[in-house]
């Protein structure tokens, strides 16, 4: 078992890494570094341009092929992902604002995850009446809704609960309040309300999703002649729906919540931008912008790497769960 | 474990009611599915009951109501099935009761064992959780220690072998026998009152019937449950009920003591169930009496008898009244829903004239054969290589599905060949059909090697060569015509399409359908008639072989009797030769001239029909034949039944010598000398009488007839 997850977890790796190679060529091609001091005013010298580009390595002067090289090299020597246009390095960077978007994507894909497998049991064992039609109707609702709208129209709310309140309970700009004094628990109920409106914007994308492929998974098992021999045992409909249902139904989930964690980092771009919060999905929409191959590339990496945790997890969840495909 | 459950048996008999009651009264029970397109009333009107200790045998075809009615007992109908009358289980009334209060009663009082075992266990637990989670709900003073240990010995007494290991394993590593043996111990786990098996045995092997039969009754013995055994063989109430109920479209037709039913039926449905079931008593001697048409559709009933359509000696009166179920006779346990039922049972309407038995082919239709050998087979060798590894793969060992096997076929003839599923008789079909040149051994068909032969050659001999499958509903394509489904063979070999059209109303013709249903689709006919579409569709290049791969075995009884008739009739008409594959052996000995019996890829009996079915010379045969159920409760009775242990092994083992020797019950009883010949030899096909067997000591058969209890394997 464990070499087998050995093995998945190498295959995964080796899938990142031509992932990120060829996010790096397909940068290279598409966007244009140049473009950027062209336009100044006095505009630079072109040697001044090539020397700058030169000393980010995406001078398009270059070869892609011996840029692609030694971004590798770097990479591998110095462990180095190469600098941002504004002469930062990308590592760290990316290590200021990950943290920020995994605390926002992990626990909005737990909440949503929850949430989506409870509305979808409950609409499958009350398939047809009204709370069925009604998680449904909702779910297609929040599907249809642009991610930025959701945001917006939470915002509005959470605005009118302000003002309803007289006090300010519920921030949403950004992730923390500037210049905020007070000791530990001042900062973490500060970040905390900060989160709040972000984290239900996201969950409530995830759960929408999430409820109706549990639904259709759940609406499989309850027909299933299993369920049946459990309440012939003596178990109500409802506790052998939850012990032997619920437990088969989560099978085929468990390879969708994995990958969809990896996949949610897309639409948390645009979450991130809305409540101003400096995150991965923000870094990633700056870099296209500005034509950042560097950024851009470390930006895609890091969202292989997740790919790749959750390919590996969704591995060992599905084994952990189906006794038919552990070897 | 045994004194264990004995004194939870008395503690429940004092608990019950007393003996002048029933165990289980079931008064005019009518279940109704409401549909959009009209409600479906699945059960009309059903009075039957069930004493402590009983064993009510409750037979119909699908769609008779006999599964539905037992899930009312249950509870668990779901929500939307509207149920009236009223259903007394010691007493007290069932219906109304909320799932709670059911469920307090379920698998304690009544369990029930489902038909197919794969399904109906949880697949992502072990199968000693499922057993200790039936112990833990009745009982919570039951530790989790104390349920897994009795588990275990639940699955003791229903024997699995290294019950201690096995509990420990999930459903998918169990073989279907064996899942089916831990419903049982599920069953039972409580020691219930009644115990209701709902088609326990239908997706097994006739072995494997045999074993769970002998635990089911064993498990009645030890608990002191009633017993409600539901299924459509009448082969396997005979030998176990003490009474039966006949049910057909919804109703209870006809009910008796086991005798009164299989002897003397009342109600000419049974009489009708009765005549068209091959029977290995009896088959291969008489033609079999079909029971034309088809159950009628619950939707919409037309008043009157549901049988009076079918019905040979149906009165205006039938056709307009629905008759009860009434008492005949002086026995009181004997009913009836048949207006002239006392006309049958006085004799005045003679019931084995109640069904016109039908003409053989008249001399002057049949085609002439000259008896040549039109398909003969080799030492037929198919392996497959069991490989590992997604990169570099690697043999790890052989699958031998067809390890040598011969045969020879004359024209007009039939070869029926046997064997449990997973013998390799459906590879070896397959291995004929692909007309190429096989791994080892030889084909000929018509004196030609299919090896040697042409591309062109090939195509033209499948005009020759057809095949009938299985299933007629997965193998006819639902999306055309059945006049495009039959002619496509001949679209495949280049025929003028005027010609294909009057070809296929011909061959619908001639398997008895009207050809004016040519234009229609395949789900707007019944499933025999899709079997005669499936067996059109095989003739309409008049091949000189069909190959019938399982033909009857996916069709009710009443329908099957029919479709080995046309079978017949068109062997004689065209002078036909038939490869006829099926594990049920009744069917076998009903249509086939010679028998090939197979077990793990080899033939290890063969000879004329009548040799193997009444002197059976290989230690497996013999054990086969007695697994047989036969539909009359006196040979039942008196048969002595020789029950093969375990499972047939996987085709992968390496087994020395003689592969039937594991499970051989003649192995068990020779001497050591004798023993170590089977360890050591692989026996050759030898004749003998007049069959050819495959066993080292079949003169010494009879031994195994000797001795009367079963010797324990050590």
């Amino acid at each position: 078992m464990i070499g087998f997850i050995v093995k998945r977890f190498i295959n995964y790796a080796i899938l990142s890494a031509i992932a990120t190679l060829s996010a790096y060529v397909l940068a290279s091609m598409i966007l244009n570094p140049a473009g950027r001091y062209l336009g100044r005013n006095p505009r630079p010298s072109d040697a001044t341009i090539n020397t700058i580009l030169d000393g980010l390595g995406v001078n398009p002067n270059t070869p892609v092929i011996e840029r692609l090289w030694n971004w590798a090299v770097n990479l591998v020597t110095q462990g180095s992902l190469g600098e941002t246009i504004h002469n930062t390095s990308v590592i760290s960077e990316m290590a200021a604002r990950a943290g920020t978007s995994l605390r926002l994507l992990i626990l909005g894909t737990i909440i949503a995850a929850v949430f989506g497998v409870i509305l979808g049991v409950w609409g499958a064992v009350r398939q047809y009446k009204f709370s069925d039609q009604a998680i449904s109707y909702g779910s297609f609702a929040i599907l249809a809704t642009p991610s930025f709208v959701l945001g917006i129209l939470l915002m509005i709310a959470a605005t009118a609960l302000n003002g309803f309140l007289g006090v300010q309970l519920i921030s949403f700009t950004g992730e923390y309040t500037a210049g905020l004094d007070g000791g530990l628990w001042v900062h973490f109920w500060d970040r905390a309300a900060h989160l709040l409106l972000p984290t239900i914007s996201l969950a409530l994308m995830g759960a929408a999703g999430y409820s109706r492929y549990q639904r259709s998974a759940m609406l499989d098992v309850l027909s299933a002649d299993y369920i049946r021999t459990a309440r012939s045992k003596g178990r109500t409909r409802g506790s052998a729906l939850v012990r032997h249902g619920v437990r088969v139904a989560l099978i085929p989930m468990s390879t969708y919540f994995a990958y969809s964690f990896a996949t949610v980092l897309a639409g948390a771009a645009v979450t991130e931008l809305v409540f101003s919060w400096h995150g991965m999905g923000e870094f990633l929409f700056q870099a296209i912008q500005q034509s950042d191959i560097n950024a851009f590339t470390g930006a895609v990496l890091f969202n292989a790497i997740l790919v790749l945790i959750a390919g590996t997890l969704s591995d060992v969840v599905y084994a952990a769960l189906d006794p038919r495909v552990r070897v | 474990m045994t004194e264990n459950l004995t004194t939870d048996l008395s503690l429940a008999r004092r608990r019950g009611a007393s003996p002048s009651n029933h165990l289980l009264e079931v008064r005019d029970l009518t279940v109704t599915f409401p549909q959009p397109s009209g409600s479906v009333t699945a059960v009309r009107g059903v009075n039957y009951h069930v004493d402590q200790g009983e064993f009510l045998g409750i037979v119909g075809e699908s769609g008779s109501g006999k599964s539905v009615s037992s899930l009312a007992v249950m509870g668990l109908l779901p929500s939307s099935a509207q149920v009236s009358g009223d259903i007394l289980f010691e007493g007290r009334s069932l219906l109304g009761r909320s799932d709670k209060e059911m469920s307090k009663l379920r698998g304690e009082g009544i369990s029930i064992i489902f038909q197919d075992p794969l399904s109906a266990l949880t697949p992502v637990y072990t199968i000693g959780t499922q057993i200790a989670e039936a112990l833990l709900l009745h009982d919570k003073s039951l530790s989790k220690l104390a349920a897994n240990a009795r588990a275990v010995e639940l699955l003791k007494v229903v024997g699995i072998p290294n019950p201690e290991r096995r509990a420990q394993a999930f459903p998918h590593e169990f073989s279907g026998g064996m899942r089916q043996r831990a419903m049982i111990a599920i069953a039972i786990a409580n020691n219930p009152r009644l115990i209701i098996a709902d088609e326990p045995t239908t997706a097994l092997d006739v072995t494997i019937q045999a074993q769970i039969l002998e635990v089911l009754q064993k498990a009645k013995e030890m608990t002191g449950a009633a017993v409600v055994l539901i299924t459509h063989d009448l082969g396997v109430v005979a030998g176990n009920a003490d009474r039966i109920a006949v049910m057909y479209a919804g109703r209870i037709v006809e009910t008796g003591t086991v005798d009164q039913v299989f002897h003397e039926p009342s109600m000419p449905y049974t009489v009708g169930l009765l005549r068209s079931m091959p029977n290995l008593a009896t088959a291969g001697h008489t033609r079999l009496v079909p029971l034309e048409g088809r159950p009628p559709l619950l939707t919409n009933l037309a008043p009157g008898c549901p049988f009076a359509p079918r019905c040979p000696v149906a009165i205006d009166a039938c056709r307009t009244t629905e008759p009860p179920l009434i008492v005949f006779g002086n026995d009181p346990a004997n009913s009836a829903a048949c207006l002239r039922v006392a006309e049958i049972a006085s004799g005045a309407l003679d019931r084995s004239q109640l069904y016109p038995v039908p003409e053989p082919i008249a001399p002057a239709d049949r085609a002439e054969v000259l008896s040549k050998s039109v398909l003969r087979v080799e030492k037929l060798v198919r392996h497959f290589p069991l490989t590992k590894g997604s990169v570099f793969k690697h043999s790890i060992g052989t699958v031998r599905a067809v390890d040598g096997v011969s045969f020879d076929i004359k024209s007009g003839q039939t070869l029926g060949l046997v064997g449990e599923s997973g013998c390799g008789k459906s590879t070896t079909i397959m291995e004929i059909l692909e007309l190429a040149k096989p791994q080892a051994g030889q084909i000929t068909i018509n004196g030609v090697d299919v090896a040697v032969m042409s591309k062109k050659e090939r195509q033209a001999l499948r005009r020759d060569i057809q095949v009938v499958f299985q299933d007629p509903m997965a193998s006819l394509d639902p999306r055309l015509p059945v006049q495009d489904i039959v002619s496509e063979p001949l679209t495949v070999h280049g025929v003028p399409a005027k010609e294909r059209l009057k070809k296929v109303l011909d061959v619908l013709e001639l398997v008895g359908l009207d050809p004016s249903m040519a234009s229609r689709y395949p789900h707007e006919f019944s499933g025999g008639q899709r079997q005669r579409i499936g067996i059109a569709r095989a003739l309409v290049t008049d091949p000189k072989i069909v190959v019938l791969d399982e033909p009857v075995s996916a069709l009710d009884v009443s329908i099957q009797a029919g479709v080995i008739n046309l079978l017949e009739d068109l062997q004689e008409k065209l002078g036909l030769s038939y490869l006829f594959v099926a594990h049920d052996l009744a069917v076998i000995r009903q249509i086939a001239d010679t028998v090939s019996v197979m077990y793990l890829g080899r033939i290890v009996e063969s000879g004329p029909a009548e040799a193997i079915f009444d002197n059976p010379q290989h230690p497996y045969t013999r054990a086969l034949l007695s697994a047989v159920p036969v539909p009359d409760p006196t040979v039942e009775r008196t048969r002595q039944r020789i029950i093969l242990d375990g499972d047939l092994p996987s085709p992968t083992e390496e087994i020395s010598g003689c592969n039937f020797r594991t499970r051989c019950p003649l192995y068990l009883l020779m001497d050591p000398a004798g023993q170590e010949k089977c360890r050591t030899v692989d026996p050759v096909s030898r004749p003998l009488n007049s069959s050819e067997v495959a066993c080292h000591h079949a003169e010494h058969i009879d031994r195994m007839t000797g001795t009367t209890k079963q010797p324990q394997r050590p």
